[in-house]
């Protein structure tokens, strides 16, 4: 076991990307300190540490700061052994992160832009984004328990966000992304989430995210480009 | 040793990445020209959630998307390696990698575009490259190091086919005084042999997308 080993986490409470990190190390039984940043009033701390985006999660490590929820997940798999995240078949991996890819693609941009937009635009991301799921409830028919096997691994983390952001966008936006009895694959997974105990008690309330998420599609949506993701 | 196989297209700056990555491992494999116009089963089976190319087909399994084809060869030949050893000069090079990835597609939009739309995606594409001049290259030879790496190949694009895109639209980007660390980089990049005996043709290539920004425009 390394010595006094420091790990901080800049977050932001409604962020889905930085969940993914939390629930990593969480899994991994790692101790950290959270740091809620108000990215509407970026600190000297996370432009000091995230130079190129200034965005969150920022996860800090013995005082090297790395960004990018993906990025930072590779990395926490590979400085703490148990429990791991990715499959350990180099094949298995490779189709783990192309997933992963895909579901960030098609399914995150796609539900976001369609949360943001009107009329065509918002009719043309829905469909991209509910063609994805197919794709995804195709992924899921057979398993048992998780994407990972038995225990939560790199892609449920990657695609957690569905379990409870989904349902509030499709409020939020007025529409309708998974009718549940054309996915049950998926509902299952869902179900199986957020019943898990690393998953329990991180989530943000869901009556805050309906307030947060409506001012935000309303800000957005009034801008034609440039959109910060959350 | 089980066959390897490349699924790509000429002059596609994705089959080159890969193509760096195999060579400079001294791998085997075997090119099979893909007609993008004309889909061939083959691709319509190894990549049928994208049908796009690289694929990379390993012992008859397919694998998508060049970094993560790159990731995988990385795995299976970590001969030569293209990533760093330590974890957190890892993470580095997976934040540029991604870096790489989700701005490089900037200057085909400034390749496709014309107008306004060319002048925002033109201004995007200085942006990214700003922060790359800034950020990413140090005084280094190469990114993070004195050899070529996952992050160098990444940004392949850079080295040959930014220019095509500024010949053909007579747009520039790269003014090699207000970039002398990209531009020192390139001209580094361009002269190791693994990257210098692999690339596309110059003039075929400008021959190449001239017809396509041609067509492109008679389409609008």
């Amino acid at each position: 076991m390394a010595a006094k080993e420091e790990v901080k986490l800049l977050g932001f409470w409604v962020s889905p990307f930085v969940l993914r990190v939390e629930w990593a190390l969480k899994i991994k039984g790692v101790k950290y300190e959270y740091i809620e940043e108000d990215i509407f009033n970026k600190s000297t701390l996370l432009t000091e540490l995230n130079p190129v985006h200034k965005k969150v999660p920022v996860l800090v490590h013995d005082g090297k700061a790395i960004g990018e929820s993906f990025v930072i997940l590779e990395y926490v798999d590979e400085t703490w052994k148990q429990n791991p995240l990715l499959p350990q078949d180099p094949y298995q991996r490779a189709m783990a992160r192309f997933w992963a890819k895909f579901a960030e693609e098609k399914i995150f941009e796609g539900a976001w832009t369609a949360l943001c937009s009107q009329g065509e635009q918002k009719q043309k991301a829905l469909q991209q984004t509910r063609e994805a799921m197919e794709k995804i409830e195709e992924q899921l028919q057979g398993k048992q328990q998780f994407f990972g096997g038995e225990s939560i691994g790199y892609l449920d983390i990657i695609l957690g966000w569905i379990s409870h952001y989904l349902t509030v966008w499709e409020e939020v936006g007025s529409m309708e992304i998974i009718d549940p009895a054309k996915f049950p694959a998926t509902m299952a997974w869902i179900n199986r989430f957020l019943k898990h105990p690393v998953i329990q008690g991180t989530l943000p309330p869901r009556e805050k995210m309906l307030v947060y998420f409506h001012q935000r599609s309303k800000e957005l949506g009034s801008t034609s480009h440039g959109w910060l993701r959350v | 040793m089980a066959e390897v196989k490349l699924l790509a297209t000429w002059p596609s700056p994705f089959y080159y990445r890969v193509v760096w990555a195999l060579k400079s491992k001294g791998i085997a494999y075997e090119f099979i020209e893909e007609d993008l116009a004309n889909k061939s089963p083959l691709l319509l089976q190894y990549n049928p959630v994208h049908k796009k190319i690289p694929v990379l087909i390993h012992g008859g399994k397919p694998i998508c998307e060049s970094m993560i084809i790159l990731e995988y060869i990385e795995e299976i030949w970590p001969k030569n390696s293209l990533l760093p050893n330590d974890p957190y000069e890892k993470a580095v090079a997976r934040f540029w990698i991604k870096f790489a990835d989700d701005k490089s597609p900037e200057i085909w939009r400034v390749f496709r575009s014309v107008g306004e739309e060319q002048e925002k995606a033109a201004k995007d594409s200085l942006e990214m490259l700003k922060t790359i001049e800034e950020h990413a290259l140090g005084e280094k030879k190469f990114f993070g190091g004195d050899k070529i790496g996952m992050v160098g190949i990444a940004f392949g694009q850079l080295a040959q086919w930014l220019q095509v895109i500024e010949d053909v639209t007579g747009v520039k980007l790269l003014e090699a005084s207000e970039f002398p660390r990209l531009q020192r980089w390139i001209n580094n990049f361009k002269q190791v042999p693994v990257i210098n005996e692999n690339l596309p043709d110059y003039d075929q290539m400008f021959a190449f997308f001239k017809g396509r920004r041609q067509m492109l425009l008679a389409s609008k």
